[in-house]
């Protein structure tokens, strides 16, 4: 750990493909060892602001700092699990042999991994859990066990700042807890860490600050500020039910999902 | 004994030999690298997308090996170019470049009078026919080629494996991606005076394939792959000396043997 604060700044990014923009002069800055959790309705531009984050996507405007420093100056500093898709599941490589690869940052291209580097493996598929599946093939361990598996070469990477992209949407409950476990776990190393979930009870709950998003910033704050029924409006629209308690629901379908999810969250 | 020691009393035999460990080591390495990715369709469009570069080499009386090399080159860093940033994906790319230098080949070629020997041996090899200076060639290049796998065995496993891990870890991925096909397409040139091109995918699937069966990762599988590709080669060679068989038939087939007795081996293992 350095003493530098792990400070992430968004300067009025705008985002996109092409002509088509998807996120609109965003700005928000996260102090070191938050956890954020980023909420909005399907294709509000989720997925997109992460890829801009770890630079897979070319900002159309703005800027990204980490440490007061450009996007790319820190070589390590930001962790990413991917989208299941984006992997190739069935090449030649074991459980530990996935976990290891996040320590090639640190190690350099060409040495071999050091017995530190082989430690710090270890306790990374410990503390996920899966240290007994460290030599199976990665293609036959099950969803749950293979996204504990990218945590763990996450925690390996031993980044300032680990950004998750849905990651308690379609796994177990034991793998839902492990990742739960692994936030707190983080945020007392003072690692950031940012998380899309469609969760707002959880949203509210374990998380530091939220940031809501539709295509640009609708509220960035602390869960109690940010989850008022006219933010909430503002992001779901016509989704988004009041019920008179005061109770307020979120009904939206997600792409590829057969069945309608009904997140909640009670309203203050 | 007499029977192995009797075709290496031949000079020929011993460079058809030696350039078919060579060449079968090197597709077997390099097949690692497409077999697990489902591009097995890349190293047959790869062999045939070279024809134009070899005809063209023929009619001005070229290099054919040189020939082929420049056109393999060509249509690796195309593939690159079309499928960049998922304008086109790759296979399509792949079916579309093949298809058009395929046909850009047969046409060059049926300009010509005659057909000489000299191309058919380019599409089915003419591993007897091996001269020191080809054996050099074949030589420099796969150890060259073997030198950047081993080199770059950890980037090119990320971004085979992960792109994604890749650009976080700053690596420079189209450029690794386009080195991956630039050397994949080398590999097809160096395998033709072996096997020709239009056996060349097979020594890139084959042991390869096989030795996925067997292994789980990556450096073991290049190890069992390399080592099937040189059996193969040195078997393939004997059955096509003592039986007369073209010898890069008799190579691919040995190879697709052994191949049949891992698949056996593995279901049978499932199974009990």
């Amino acid at each position: 750990m350095t003493h530098t604060p792990h400070r992430l700044e968004i300067e009025n990014i705008s985002i996109g493909y092409g002509d088509k923009i998807i996120l609109r002069e965003l700005s928000f800055q996260v102090p070191h060892g938050a956890r954020v959790a980023v909420v909005g309705p399907n294709g509000a531009g989720k997925s997109t602001l992460f890829k801009a984050l770890v630079g897979i996507l070319p900002l159309q405007s703005g800027r990204i700092l980490i440490h007061g420093e450009v996007l790319g100056a820190h070589k390590d500093c930001v962790a990413y699990i991917p989208q299941r898709e984006d992997v190739d599941w069935r090449f030649p490589v074991t459980v530990s042999d996935v976990v290891m690869m996040g320590r090639y940052g640190q190690m350099g291209w060409l040495s071999r991994p050091s017995s530190h580097d082989k430690e710090v493996v270890q306790n990374s598929l410990a503390r996920m859990g899966i240290a007994d599946l460290a030599s199976r093939s990665i293609g036959q361990l099950s969803g749950g066990q293979q996204q504990r598996a990218f945590l763990a070469r996450a925690i390996a990477q031993e980044p300032h700042i680990l950004l998750m992209d849905e990651p308690f949407t379609g796994v177990d409950v034991t793998t839902q807890e492990m990742t739960l476990n692994l936030l707190d776990h983080l945020q007392d190393r003072q690692v950031t860490t940012i998380v899309s979930t469609h969760d707002l009870n959880l949203a509210a709950s374990r998380f530091d600050l939220a940031l809501l998003i539709n295509h640009q910033l609708i509220a960035f704050g602390t869960p109690q500020e940010v989850f008022k029924q006219e933010n909430l409006q503002r992001a779901f629209g016509s989704s988004l039910l009041v019920m008179e308690n005061g109770t307020m629901l979120v009904d939206e379908c997600c792409p590829g999902d057969e069945e309608h999810e009904h997140h909640h969250t009670e309203a203050r | 004994m007499n029977w192995l020691l009797e075709p290496l009393t031949y000079e020929f035999m011993q460079r058809g030999l030696l350039a078919s460990v060579i060449v079968g080591v090197l597709c077997a390495v390099m097949g690692t690298y497409v077999v697990p990715r489902g591009m097995a369709f890349l190293g047959d469009a790869m062999a045939h997308a070279i024809l134009p570069g070899v005809a063209i080499a023929y009619i001005l009386r070229g290099d054919l090996l040189i020939g082929a090399g420049v056109a393999a080159v060509i249509i690796a860093l195309s593939i690159g170019f079309f499928s960049k940033e998922g304008t086109v994906k790759e296979d399509t790319a792949i079916g579309i470049l093949f298809a058009a230098a395929l046909s850009l080949g047969v046409a060059l070629i049926s300009t010509m009078q005659t057909y000489a020997v000299d191309l058919s041996h380019i599409l089915f090899g003419n591993v007897l026919g091996v001269s020191v200076s080809d054996l050099w060639l074949i030589g420099g290049l796969s150890l060259g080629i073997l030198l950047i796998v081993v080199l770059l065995f950890k980037p090119f496993l990320v971004i085979s494996f992960d792109p994604v891990l890749a650009a976080t870890l700053r690596l420079p991925a189209e450029l690794l991606r386009n080195l991956m096909l630039v050397l994949l397409a080398l590999t097809v040139v160096v395998s033709l005076q072996t096997v020709g091109v239009s056996l060349a995918a097979a020594m890139l699937v084959t042991p390869a394939a096989t030795a996925y069966l067997v292994t789980r990762r990556l450096a073991p599988m290049m190890l069992v792959s390399a080592l099937i590709g040189a059996v193969s080669s040195v078997i393939g060679l004997y059955i096509s000396y003592y039986f007369n068989i073209v010898s890069g038939s008799s190579v691919v087939l040995t190879a697709t043997a052994i191949f049949m007795l891992a698949f056996l081996w593995k279901r049978v293992r499932a199974k009990g």
